[in-house]
Parts: structure tokens; C-alpha cells; sequence
């Protein structure tokens, strides 16, 4: 079990599974890959069982309210045997959010997606339990989305004319 | 069919009872909601209901400057503020690029595992408490408050520190600083050489914790544990070891590891985990000694919030701290991962930056919130009493679990 490169670990993904993945760079060292929602658990489970990326950091979503497909769920898997990490995207788009869910693969994935259907509305098809976890279970809205405000709009109070902000 | 034979949970003849085990139960130490299904003492199936002291730290941060977001990360596991604060000020530093000079890592090496000492005597001290013994967490408690009168002469707070600036400290250690890190060295090991002689052989102690929740190796990562919960299921992962930031490579330490991951082989890694760190802090003095005594932060004034007397007789200072605070420092459009060995396992932060003022977006990987959920599965087929101190030993601070 010797350490692997970052090239030699895209040259593996890129064998394996050709033009479904692509590169999105290594910034800081990080190999970082996209995917497709339908190509994600087959690569997910191809670095778990075949590339020893057993620990899932973590998973959470990103939102670009600007792009065709605004909301990007990024995964963060290591293997703690070579000792390196990679982070997957896959983006999907505003009237699509579902995505399969990685529990099957990872039982500490249940959470954490439900942090990220909590807070971007992301939905995992196949979740077991997909509730709401830090917020109120009523809540409509899913608060980490660009256009929620931080705080009421309509405050003046805060206003700060001299500049700007 | 004959559904309707069956009782139900909420069938009056069930014999399951309904505990409430929290919100605010002074066995949970935080704000911890289980709703257990209970039949006599044995728990069949719990719920966990979390996000009760939730503040929003993610959205904060995305409307605040990098330096302001340190108090944010103060308030996540609130036992060892001062590792939250450096992980924070590593993880922008990796982003702007600036190298540290080696005294600084060395202070912040010093500072980390104080916290890591402060937040382990906690939560060894409390273990005791809820296996019935006060004395030992009494004991060991005036020596977190010697910590926080460590910290306050660093930083002049104790709990909530806001330790260091983006680029170093804020203010050089003084003498007193120096004088009280060395008497913890010299005064503590006897204390914790005590406290282990009074719980780990102790009868009443090793009958309660021995064999109590005991989890796989296999199990722990599936459920991506961290931290020493993890080590003492037999797995060395160390974010210190493994990718050491802060130099960490300079330093001779080791990583204990459990065997089975039960509550005792938790609390024997976090008593060993507090000696590794007394034999870091020494380290530390002894390579601070041979360092320029008067350099505690990089030469990065252009990310460097300089000290107010400065800012008032220095014509440079004052601009580097006007476009700091107005945020028109040029940054890179990027996106980072750091990783730090918390107290509680790898707190990680995913900082997404589009060269703005604040983050565009930044998340926190909360060592707590991912050990936690494994709790409510755990307790199933446990008395009541293992789940208690099997709380206890995760470690689970409510700040950190809730962001």
C-alpha cells in the first residue's frame, strides 16, 4: 500500500471511467473532480473498495445562483492508507435537485446529507430518514441558498450609507 | 392481516416507556435531545434531535471578513477554542499562501495542545463524574484553570479566546506566559500520574466502563469517526501525523490507539493523548528557545492586522488596516481544505473564496455532529446508565455538534 500520486489516482479515474469524470484542477493539492449524479455512486464506490478511500470527510453543497446548474454537492473522501484525499462535485440543476444518496456506501453519510437537504434543499433519493436536523422542522425555506437573507431586508438600522454596505 | 393483535407502540398495554432524555438533563452536559424507547432499563431505540443552540455560523460567515470569522470558530467547540482559532487562521493562510516563520508554529503548537490538554481533562473528569467519582474531576479541573490563566495572558480571554490573527499573534508570549507554561509542566504530570492511579484500575471505575459500547474499527470509519474515539478503536489516523500542518513533523510524539473502542479504551487514549502533548509543549519551549525571541508573525502586512499603536503612529499600518477591515485585500479565487486535530477529531474547513470580502462560501466539518450520530444506534440493547457515560466519553460538545 505505497502512497499514490495525484496523477496516478486521475489516471486510474480517467481508465476506469473516461469522459464521465472530468478534472477541475488540484488546488492546494487536492485533486478535484466532477461527475455526473448518474455516474457518482458507481465512482464513489470504485474509490472505496478499489482505491481505499474508506473515511468520508464530508459532504456538503455549494450555490451558484448565476450558473445553468446551480447547486454543486461536493464530497471530500481520504484514504487514510495512502494518505490522500479527493473531493467530487457533481452540480445538478435548480428544478432537479435530487442526487443518490451514499449511505449504502458510508453509514456517516446519513447526516450529513441530511445537513445538506437541511440548509440547500439538496434531495438524496434512497435516503433512509431525510428530515430537516439543525433547523425547525417547519421551516420552509433552505437558508444557506444565496438569495435567503442573513437578516431581515427590511431593517434600516443596520444601513451603512457612508459605504455602502 | 392480523396487524391489529399486535400492540403497538402506542398501545396502552405496550410495556416500551418513553424517556425524554433531554433536552436539558444535567447527566447530558449540553443541550442533548434522545427520545428513547425504554423496555425496564434497556434502551430499544432512541432518536437524537440536535440543532438546538444552532447560530448559523455557515451564513455568518459568508457575510464577515476572514478576521472576524475567528470568533465565529471560538464558538464551535467551546472546550478548546484556541484549536479552532488556528485551524481557522491556518486555513487562510494555506489559501493567501504566506509561510509561517517557525517560532509562530511553535506557539501555535503550544497553544493547540493546551486546548487539547484543557478539553481532555474535561472530558476525562467528567467520566469519572457520571461513574460516580467527583474527586478526580475536581483534581484535575484547577489545572484547566491554570490553562485559561495561560490563555489569558496570550490573549486576555479564557473561554470563547479569539487566540492569534490571520499571520500569526496578535502580541508575543510575555515572561509570565512562559513561567506558567513551565509550572504546568513541571506540576501537572504528578497530578495526572494521580488521577490515573485513582481511575484505571479502579474497580468501580473499570466495571462501568470496560466493555461498554464497544465499537469495531470497521464500524467507526464506516461511520467516519475521528479523533481519539477513533484511535481507540485501533485505528492511528492523526490529521497531526498523517498531513502535519504547524510543524508537526518536527516533533517526536506518538499516537496512542486503543483496541476494542469501548469507553475505557477512550479514556486511557485521552490520558495518554494529554502526555504526548505535555511532551510536545516541552519540545516546544526548547525550539522556541533557539528561534528570535521577538518574531510572532510573518512579514504579511498586507494580511496582517497590525497592532492598534501602530495603526495610530504609522502611516503604513494605518492603510494596511484600513483596506484589511474594508476588505479591499486582493485574495485568490480558489477553494481550500484544511484539516487540524481537534480535541474531538479532524475539524476541517472548506473554505470557498471568490477573491471578495468574506467567503463566498465556507463549512465547517464538525468532529462532534459526525461522531454524534452514531450515538442513537449505539444504545440500542444498552441500559441506560452505559448510555449515559457513553455520552460522556464521545465527547460531544453542543457548540460544535449545532454550529
Amino acid at each position: 500500500m505505497g502512497k499514490i500520486s495525484n496523477e496516478e489516482l486521475l489516471q486510474n479515474l480517467v481508465d476506469k471511467f473516461g469522459d464521465k469524470i472530468s478534472q477541475l484542477g488540484d488546488p492546494y493539492g487536492l485533486l478535484t473532480i466532477e461527475t455526473t449524479r448518474e455516474e457518482l455512486i458507481s465512482v464513489l464506490s470504485y474509490l472505496k473498495t478499489e482505491q481505499q478511500f474508506i473515511h468520508l470527510t464530508d459532504i456538503t453543497a455549494i450555490h451558484y445562483p448565476e450558473l445553468a446548474k446551480p447547486f454543486g454537492v461536493i464530497y471530500h473522501i481520504h484514504s487514510l492508507a495512502k494518505g490522500i484525499r479527493i473531493r467530487v462535485k457533481v452540480f445538478l440543476a435548480a428544478d432537479d435537485v435530487h442526487i443518490p444518496t451514499a449511505v449504502e456506501l458510508w453509514d456517516g453519510a446519513n447526516w450529513m446529507e441530511r445537513e445538506t437537504y437541511d440548509f440547500f434543499g439538496v434531495i438524496f433519493d434512497g435516503h433512509p430518514d431525510l428530515r430537516r436536523i439543525l433547523n425547525v422542522d417547519d421551516m420552509t425555506v433552505f437558508p444557506m441558498r444565496r438569495e435567503f437573507p442573513l437578516e431581515d431586508p427590511n431593517r434600516i438600522d443596520k444601513k451603512d450609507y457612508f459605504f455602502g454596505r | 392481516m392480523h396487524n391489529h393483535l399486535l400492540i403497538t407502540d402506542n398501545d396502552p398495554q405496550s410495556e416500551l416507556s418513553t424517556l425524554n432524555l433531554g433536552p436539558t438533563h444535567p447527566a447530558t452536559h449540553g443541550v442533548f435531545q434522545n427520545v428513547l424507547q425504554l423496555d425496564g432499563e434497556r434502551i430499544v431505540s432512541g432518536v437524537s434531535t440536535i440543532g438546538y443552540i444552532h447560530r448559523a455560523f455557515e451564513k455568518i460567515a459568508e457575510h464577515r471578513p476572514f478576521y472576524q470569522i475567528t470568533p465565529l470558530t471560538d464558538r464551535l467547540n467551546y472546550c478548546s477554542s484556541p484549536i479552532n482559532n488556528m485551524g481557522w487562521h491556518m486555513t487562510v493562510e494555506k489559501m493567501l499562501g504566506i509561510e509561517m516563520p517557525k517560532r509562530v508554529d511553535y506557539m501555535r503548537v503550544i497553544v493547540m495542545e493546551l486546548a487539547r490538554i484543557a478539553d481532555h481533562i474535561v472530558c476525562n473528569g467528567v467520566l469519572g463524574v457520571d461513574t460516580g467519582a467527583f474527586t478526580g474531576f475536581l483534581y484535575m479541573m484547577q489545572w484547566r484553570e491554570h490553562i485559561y490563566e495561560i490563555y489569558e495572558e496570550i490573549c486576555g480571554s479564557r473561554l470563547t479566546t479569539n487566540i492569534g490573527r490571520i499571520g500569526g499573534f496578535e502580541r508575543n508570549f510575555n515572561q509570565i506566559a512562559f513561567d506558567k507554561i513551565r509550572k504546568l509542566l513541571t506540576d501537572f504530570p504528578p497530578v495526572l500520574r494521580e488521577f490515573e492511579a485513582l481511575f484505571n484500575r479502579n474497580r468501580i471505575f473499570v466495571d462501568r466502563t470496560k466493555d461498554v459500547a464497544p465499537v469495531t474499527a470497521e464500524t467507526a470509519l464506516s461511520y467516519s469517526w475521528s479523533g481519539p474515539i477513533l484511535r481507540a478503536t485501533g485505528v492511528d489516523y492523526d490529521v497531526r501525523a498523517q498531513e502535519p500542518y504547524s510543524s508537526y513533523q518536527d516533533f517526536d510524539f506518538e499516537v496512542p490507539v486503543g483496541t476494542n473502542g469501548d469507553v475505557y479504551n477512550r479514556f486511557l487514549v485521552r490520558n495518554e493523548e494529554m502526555w504526548q502533548s505535555l511532551r510536545m509543549i516541552e519540545q516546544a519551549l526548547d525550539k522556541i528557545s533557539k528561534e528570535d525571541p521577538n518574531i510572532f508573525h510573518a512579514p504579511v502586512p498586507e494580511f496582517y492586522l497590525p497592532p492598534k499603536e501602530e495603526v495610530y503612529n504609522n502611516m503604513e499600518a494605518l492603510i494596511y488596516h484600513f483596506k484589511i477591515v474594508m476588505g479591499e485585500i486582493d485574495t485568490p479565487t480558489t477553494e481550500v481544505y484544511h484539516a487540524v486535530e481537534g480535541a474531538n477529531g479532524e475539524l476541517g474547513f472548506y473554505l470557498v473564496n471568490d477573491g471578495g470580502r468574506s467567503p463566498y462560501r465556507l463549512h465547517f466539518r464538525r468532529p462532534s455532529f459526525i461522531n454524534y450520530q452514531m450515538y442513537a444506534p449505539m444504545s440500542r440493547g444498552m441500559v441506560l446508565s452505559d448510555a449515559i457515560i457513553n455520552m460522556s466519553s464521545l465527547n460531544v460538545i453542543a457548540g460544535e455538534l449545532d454550529a
